[in-house]
């Protein structure tokens, strides 16, 4: 299991597109089948490689967003000057095919006997890697509890909104917010992790993935609060990256 | 230009390196602190590829292709702990 993922050969192989879901108006999730499927691990990623008819290549990163013994699935947003990520996000059909490499990635990685409790914080598509994890609990049947704290612009920028939506998750809309809104308005702040983290005694399990600069405040406040810094694991991307 | 870290580079070491190395304990050569690599701070947007030493900014590995070739100069890291794969 663990080792047919962490070694062996690695080498590009195309990656055939079966299902294509708009998450939000600028997130897509593409379904793929891969010849010789290793499986992969909750956590790991793929890197996508496009070339131009005259030879240029472009890699990227993404984040697969299913859980172990699933198709791959990875979930991309689209930026505006991307060189990868406007083809994936509006260009790609079903049968479509690309280059892909992986999986790979030992680090940001939970499997069911990590334990836990697992606190999980992300940052837009930084959930991608979230809803692996969330899935491989759930279908692993493991008693460790968990909990989500997921950053949104607005809700309509929620990807996964009806799988996202039950008590395990807490939601927060930076940008606006609809009538009613009950969850909270600002950005993840120290008094935001006080109140929905784990206590640091419970000795939680944390991965925090977004954009560089959430990722930096959210990890620098857990240890704060009193988080080990060895158990808080921390996945970046930024304006030229995927996930 | 803004920073990602290990878990962006991890397929360029896979290849490089022939295994997983974003759990390597990699000590930097400027204030020999250790962690893994995948917490280093990595710079995408130049001619290669740059990791720094997230607390002292020290560059630790330098990775450019050439014309096919993959160059990597590691000589800012002090020490590498190889993951557990590689016996």
């Amino acid at each position: 299991m663990a080792g047919t993922a962490l070694r062996g050969r690695l080498s590009w192989r195309v990656a055939t597109v079966t299902a294509v879901v708009d998450e939000t108006p600028r997130v897509r999730s593409l379904q793929l089948d891969i010849p010789d499927w290793p499986g992969h691990l909750a956590g790991q990623h793929v890197d996508v490689r496009l070339a131009t008819e005259d030879g240029y290549r472009a890699e990227r990163p993404y984040s697969i967003a299913s859980a172990p013994g699933e198709a791959p699935v990875i979930t991309v947003e689209r930026l505006e000057h991307g060189e990868v990520s406007p083809y994936l996000t509006e260009d790609v059909r079903p049968g479509d095919a690309f280059e892909i490499r992986g999986p790979i990635g030992g680090y940001f990685l939970w499997r069911p006997d990590d334990g836990g409790p697992l606190f999980l914080a992300a940052g837009g598509s930084g959930v991608a890697p979230m809803r692996a994890i969330l899935r491989h609990r759930r279908h692993s049947m493991s008693k460790v509890k968990a909990r989500l704290l997921y950053s949104s612009r607005t809700v309509e920028d929620i990807i996964y909104r009806a799988e996202l939506a039950g008590e395990e998750v807490v939601h927060t809309l930076t940008r606006a917010q609809p009538p009613g809104w009950t969850g909270y308005t600002r950005r993840v702040d120290a008094g935001v992790l006080r109140e929905v983290a784990w206590p640091a005694d419970e000795q939680p399990l944390a991965f925090v993935c977004g954009p560089t600069s959430f990722v930096e405040s959210v990890a620098g406040d857990l240890v704060a609060l009193g988080y080990a810094p060895g158990r808080i694991k921390t996945e970046r991307f930024g304006a030229t990256g995927g996930r | 230009m803004e920073a990602l870290d290990g878990n962006a580079i991890a397929g360029v070491l896979y290849q490089v390196f022939g295994g997983e190395m974003t759990t390597a304990q990699a000590e930097c050569g400027g204030c020999r602190t250790r962690g893994p690599l995948a917490e280093c701070k990595v710079y995408l947007g130049g001619p290669g590829l740059v990791v720094r030493c997230r607390l002292c900014h020290n560059i630790g590995i330098v990775l450019v292709e050439v014309r096919g070739m993959m160059c990597v100069d590691v000589g800012g890291l002090s020490d590498v702990e190889l993951p557990a794969w590689r016996w």
